[in-house]
């Protein structure tokens, strides 16, 4: 019964794409400067170090935040990663997610807050952060290509669109979780609402917060072979690559340095979330 | 004087609070307004004024309105219609920083579940209000080190707040509201998730603050003992309405209506009325300096055709008893000429001003003649005697069906 009635979204949007950009490229171009400065700088200062250098630095965030097990764990598995001949991929991999998380907490932290004290932002958000986390990367790899053409920098910007909602979920449900009774008790003894914010709301909820940059770190990990797609390198390029190739080896070889990587940021960044 | 005055002050919970107002105003209850506009009546026409320096509790059950009520003080609740005035000045006006001025200064809160900020010391804790208000760093830990003190916690200030015990924390919520040295604490139900020992401890605690610091208390209660143990006066609130304000004494004698007096059964009206309220100065005073020998005495006594007097000095304090046995027993050793004071009863017990009854009933039981009551300064007030005390049981008893005074025999 529908066939003389399809509503054109297609095209629409279509048009609505090809319009942005023939019209805004150069704007969505002046977007990627700081993208650009922070994953270039981070990049080149990470391969420039001394690999040795960053085992040390690693080792001893993992031991701070942890403990001696992580902090050994940590120095066998990059020099494992550096065996395996990834270690150039690793360091741009690293600096593409931890890019993406700067992005994501600046953006998603203040997002989140204002989520948190405001449920008709809420509201208006979450169908928005539902679409994010659930549109199929695909879908948006192409305009983003369109608009900000391929490369690292593409690549870390569809990166931050699927990994900024959970950063804002939790940073909103921590501030919401914190006791009504001391939001009053501050009020009561004459706290600002900036006041409030400071030193009662974001301090209580920073352990939720943490788990929030946490998972934020682990989905910008999964999305670095889709990034690959669009031309971003690291680690997801040896995958890529052996896909295309059907070269097993060196897909799995990719893939292990992307699980590595991940126990490592995430064991970290728990104990992060704990020590706060 | 006056320090806080409640006006025409109410609280509707709910999207239009003008609409719920007019019907109340057309004499609709609470119930038939929840009914037809789905909104709550929190407070409805509280009229009543707080002295300077006394403790004044609100008391009532649960959703009775009585921390609405306390809430609309600071404003933590906005009142929708009426007036707060605190030395005249009226709260329910102020702009957003002079409210924020008048709470960082004049006016601090004690809560019931503590609301101690769990990311901070103890001493950070007690300085929070004094943070807020940007004291520099030295002082703010220099008064809430003295408030820590005051409420017995020195030692514990670099510990958090889960790792006391309640009501330790208690003090910690204490501390911090006396830190900002404010001239008026509001205590929300502040004793009321403390075990009964702990509660008794910190009633004394705070009677004994306020003994030197003399703040406006607003304390909320739904602990009638805590009420008349601490209140100098009470409220008695009741469907968000204030139905009664007085003394202990004259709630407990007196209740406005059943709801007061069901709150009063069981309560023992002997740990209630001190020995102010049932104080006559009935008896015969002999001023020693006027009155100095015993025979002077001893004609006093019989020209007045009495068995015994209160021997008081030109202050009116009291120094002793002298009864006509005794003087004629002195007068037949031979000295005549004695001061009276060497021919005093022994062992005379006396009362103060605020001792309960129960706390004078040895005394008033033992004694052969009635007790003198003194003040603070040991200035004679009078006598309770036996049938004062038996007159004033029966009579509570009724509790106020009889409102006759019987006068002393």
């Amino acid at each position: 019964m529908f066939e003389d009635k399809v509503i054109p979204l297609d095209s629409w949007v279509s048009q609505c794409v090809d319009w942005l950009v023939e019209n805004y490229r150069d704007f969505f171009q002046s977007l990627k400067w700081p993208v650009d400065q922070t994953l270039n700088g981070l990049d080149a200062g990470l391969n420039w170090l001394h690999p040795l250098a960053i085992i040390a630095i690693i080792s001893f965030a993992a031991y701070r935040f942890s403990g001696k097990g992580l902090a050994f764990f940590s120095a066998v598995t990059l020099v494992l990663i550096g065996l395996l001949g990834l270690w150039e991929d690793t360091m741009t991999t690293l600096a593409m997610v931890l890019s993406s998380v700067v992005f994501c907490a600046m953006v998603g932290i203040p997002l989140g807050i204002w989520a948190g004290r405001s449920d008709r932002f809420e509201a208006a958000l979450r169908p928005m952060l539902d679409a994010m986390q659930t549109t199929p990367a695909f879908v948006y790899l192409v305009p983003i290509v369109m608009l900000f053409s391929v490369g690292n920098v593409a690549g870390v910007l569809a990166t931050i669109v699927f990994a900024l909602p959970p950063v804002i979920r939790l940073t909103s449900l921590g501030i919401r979780q914190v006791h009504p009774e001391l939001v009053e008790a501050a009020q009561a003894f004459g706290a600002t609402r900036w006041q409030v914010l400071c030193r009662v709301q974001i301090p209580l909820a920073m352990p939720t917060i943490m788990a929030g940059l946490n998972q934020t770190i682990m989905m910008a990990l999964s999305m670095v072979v889709i990034a690959a797609l669009i031309g971003a390198g690291g680690l997801g390029s040896p995958v890529i690559l052996g896909l295309n190739t059907l070269d097993i080896g060196q897909a799995v070889t990719g893939g292990l340095g992307i699980v590595l990587i991940a126990i490592i940021l995430d064991r970290i960044t728990q104990g992060m979330a704990r020590k706060k | 004087m006056k320090k806080i005055v409640i006006e025409k002050l109410y609280k509707i919970f709910g999207d239009s609070p003008e609409k719920a107002l007019e019907l109340l105003g057309q004499g609709e209850d609470k119930e038939s307004i929840l009914e037809k506009t789905g909104m709550t009546v929190g407070v409805q026409d509280a009229n009543f004024s707080v002295n300077n320096g006394e403790i004044f509790v609100v008391m009532g059950l649960s959703g009775s309105g009585k921390s609405t009520l306390v809430r609309m003080l600071n404003r933590l609740i906005e009142p929708s219609s009426g007036r707060v005035l605190v030395d005249g000045k009226d709260i329910t006006g102020m702009q957003r920083d002079e409210l924020v001025q008048f709470r960082l200064h004049n006016m601090s809160m004690v809560f019931q579940s503590f609301a101690l900020m769990p990311h901070l010391t103890v001493l950070e804790n007690a300085a929070f209000g004094l943070d807020l208000a940007g004291t520099d760093k030295v002082k703010q830990n220099k008064r809430a080190m003295e408030a820590l003190e005051q409420v017995g916690l020195s030692g514990w200030e670099d510990s958090y707040p889960k790792q006391l015990s309640g009501g330790m924390q208690q003090r910690v919520g204490l501390a911090r509201g006396l830190a900002v040295d404010p001239d008026i604490l509001l205590m929300d139900e502040a004793f009321s998730a403390l075990d009964p020992l702990i509660r008794t401890e910190m009633q004394d605690e705070l009677l004994k603050l306020q003994k030197r610091d003399r703040r406006t208390i607003i304390f909320i209660s739904h602990d009638l003992d805590e009420a008349l143990r601490i209140g100098d006066r009470i409220a008695i609130m009741e469907g968000g309405r204030v139905v009664q304000v007085g003394t202990p004494e004259e709630i407990l004698q007196n209740p406005a209506d059943d709801y007061g007096k069901a709150f009063f059964r069981g309560v023992d009206p002997t740990s209630v009325i001190s020995a102010s309220d049932i104080v006559r100065d009935t008896q015969l005073t002999i001023i020693k300096s006027r009155v100095g020998s015993l025979r002077a005495a001893h004609e006093l006594l019989s020209s007045r055709d009495r068995d015994f007097a209160y021997v008081l000095d030109s202050e009116k304090r009291f120094l002793g008893m002298i009864s006509a046995e005794k003087i004629r027993n002195c007068l037949e050793a031979g000295a005549s000429d004695n001061p009276i004071d060497q021919c005093f009863i022994d062992d005379i017990s006396t009362a103060r001003m605020d001792d309960s009854m129960q706390d004078i009933l040895p005394e008033v039981a033992s004694s052969a003649w009635p007790v003198p009551v003194l003040d603070d300064q040991d200035i004679y007030k009078g006598v309770v005697s036996k049938n004062r005390f038996l007159r004033t049981l029966h009579r509570t008893e009724q509790s106020g069906a009889e409102n006759r005074v019987t006068e002393e025999l």
